[in-house]
């Protein structure tokens, strides 16, 4: 049962308009998504009416990802722009709220958005012979 | 005024997890604070990528300690709303059952740690005391006390028999009463509600703006409960969502103690009604596609988007959790408070940070 | 009138019997079919792989021509997995837990 939801895919260009008018017909913000695919970023945002979600992809390349921020219309998004920013290097211009990249202090910078990363491999331990 | 910046965490002995701030003060009163995560933060949204989808339940389940069951419970419903997967519906009441048992375990912990940030030390031990009672029956359902283990993709692992229903109910009538006693104290006594009455006041409007979700937007007025949407066995369920108006701490801890009452109601109901049948489908073949899957955990709204290309792995694994979506209104709440009342503003929205940062 | 709830709590349970157990002086009670720690009899095992495989964390491995069977305690969650997909029934779980261990070591036996 999937549940009621829509998705929209919209240019980088027409994001704050959107999120302007879903701001002035009382949806609530529920979350920022980053995907890493093989050469571009996607970016989803959901918002909730009375408890339908509508969502709204945006779709940036992955060298120099730059996204406006919507921190002025929804004063809570600095926390989902500021973890993308770390963990994905997308730069979000006009944040409200400015971590520099210190909200997550990570051993490895941007660590999902690089796919090259890979993930550590489990070192075996030694066997006690029990027969 | 000369203004102090006093670090608070990550060891704190009022904080369960480890979250950074840095206060700053002037005089007596915090003017700004500034968090800084990331201690707990094990990347296991990378580790999609290596674990294959039956597996990743496991994982799933593992991103906290205290709401563990609806983690695991919403990932699989995710899953099988990919897969178009028909759940039996003894699984979706058994689901229900433990999900609310869960809830109650995680408020009476939230209750206790904050007896113990107010310095209520053995009211904390009280509510503990009653939550062990809790954790005895699921352990007896389940085989864990707190990862449950018994979520898996197509239904649950373990069934619940007419025998242990019937201790079930004997010992939910005992917990009740045990309720009864402790939130009477929680409501009514002075040394409480002088820490709590008109602390930290979130109005409305604030709340509605600043995405809260939970305890914290309902004690605000909002109405807002993730079970009404009507997953698992909750729409055959007579649930309505707990609210106050006042906005202030005592209004959370007020809608928390009153969401213990609703949790033992709904598990009664649900017991009553289980039907008969399988408890699980066999599951074959990949997920293609994608949903987000929100759910509502004792924290509030949980939200899972994956996304799934047909492959044994899922190509994104994201979880929003709650605590997130609560932190921007604990920030709001530091600004201009005492910094006496920093202990209970921060455990008022009840953190859990190791979701937050998973 | 508000202090007394609490008095009246703090007075019941002075006097009635403590709800905790002198833990460990006296055993644990354990519950049935609480998942605790895995165990292997050898004398079943065919060596078939199948919990090898299904294991989510790895920490079985099973080798079929030499007749091995090493389980790592640290890697296993206590899951029954493996208990579930074995076909002789040389698996079970017990309810105890496992006690603490100083060396990071791997089970191994041996069927030969």
């Amino acid at each position: 049962m999937i549940p009621d939801q829509t998705l929209e895919v919209i240019a980088v260009s027409a994001l704050l308009e959107r999120v302007r008018a879903l701001h002035a017909g009382g949806s609530r913000l529920v979350q920022i998504c980053a995907t890493a695919l093989s050469c571009q970023y996607e970016l989803t945002y959901s918002f909730d009416l009375d408890g339908s979600l509508s969502s709204l992809r945006v779709q940036v390349p992955g060298e120099d990802a730059r996204v406006p921020s919507i921190g002025s219309i929804y004063g809570c998004a600095f926390l989902y722009e500021n973890e993308m920013h770390d963990l994905f290097n997308i730069k979000v211009e006009g944040l409200t709220v400015d971590f520099h990249g210190n909200l997550y202090n990570t051993a490895v910078k941007y660590a999902f958005g690089d796919t090259t990363v890979p993930l550590a491999k489990p070192q075996p331990g030694p066997v006690l012979r029990r027969d | 005024m000369a203004r102090t910046i006093i670090p608070f965490g990550p060891q704190h002995p009022v904080l369960p997890e480890p979250i950074h701030l840095d206060l700053v003060v002037e005089d007596e009163k915090v003017v700004e604070a500034r968090p800084s995560i990331g201690f707990v933060h094990r990347g296991l949204e990378k580790l999609v990528e290596k674990k294959d989808y039956t597996e990743f339940v496991y994982v799933a389940e593992r991103i906290c300690g205290i709401c563990s069951f609806i983690h695991g419970q919403t990932y699989c419903q995710a899953v099988e709303a990919i897969m178009d997967v028909p759940v039996p519906p003894r699984a979706h009441y058994l689901r229900t059952v433990w999900g609310e048992l869960s809830r109650i375990h995680s408020h009476l912990l939230w209750l206790g740690l904050m007896a113990d940030g107010m310095g209520f030390e053995s009211l904390f031990m009280h509510s503990w005391r009653v939550r062990e009672r809790v954790l005895n029956i699921v352990e007896a359902t389940t085989g864990g006390r707190v990862i449950f283990g018994s979520c898996k993709i197509g239904g649950v692992r373990r069934d619940i028999g007419a025998g242990a229903i019937k201790d079930t109910l004997a010992e939910l009538a005992i917990i009740e009463r045990d309720l009864r006693e402790i939130t009477k104290v929680f409501l009514n006594d002075n040394s409480v509600k002088s820490r709590l009455c008109g602390v930290g006041v979130l109005s409305r409007q604030e709340a509605h703006e600043m995405g809260c979700v939970g305890p914290v937007l309902r004690a605000s007025g909002v109405a807002q409960d993730m079970r009404a949407l009507g997953y698992a066995a909750y729409q055959e369920l007579e649930m309505k969502p707990v609210t106050r108006t006042a906005g202030d701490s005592y209004a959370r801890c007020a809608v928390r103690c009153e969401e213990l009452f609703q949790s033992i109601s709904l598990i009664r109901q649900a017991l009553g009604k289980i039907p008969d049948g399988e408890i699980a489908v066999k599951v074959n073949g990949n997920p293609k596609g994608e949903v987000i899957m929100r759910t509502e955990q004792p924290r509030g709204e949980v939200v899972y988007c994956l996304k799934a290309n047909g492959s044994r792995n899922l190509q994104r694994f994201r979880v929003r959790t709650p605590t997130f979506a609560n932190l921007p209104a604990m920030l709001k709440l530091l600004q201009g408070c005492e910094l006496a009342d920093v202990p209970v503003l921060v455990l008022t929205i009840d953190p859990c940070i190791s979701c937050t940062e998973r | 009138m508000p202090y007394f709830q609490m008095s009246w709590l703090a007075v019941k349970w002075a006097l009635s019997k403590p709800p905790t157990t002198r833990y460990p002086f006296v055993p644990r009670r354990a519950i049935a079919g609480s998942r605790g720690q895995l165990v292997f009899t050898r004398d079943n095992c065919v060596y078939c792989t199948a919990c090898a495989k299904k294991c989510p964390t790895g920490a079985l491995t099973v080798e079929r021509a030499q007749k091995r069977f090493v389980l790592d305690r640290l890697r296993c969650i206590s899951c029954g997995c493996c208990v579930e997909i074995c076909p002789k029934d040389s698996l079970a779980l017990s309810t105890s837990h496992g006690s603490p261990a100083t060396t990071q070591n791997n089970e191994s036996y041996s069927g030969t």
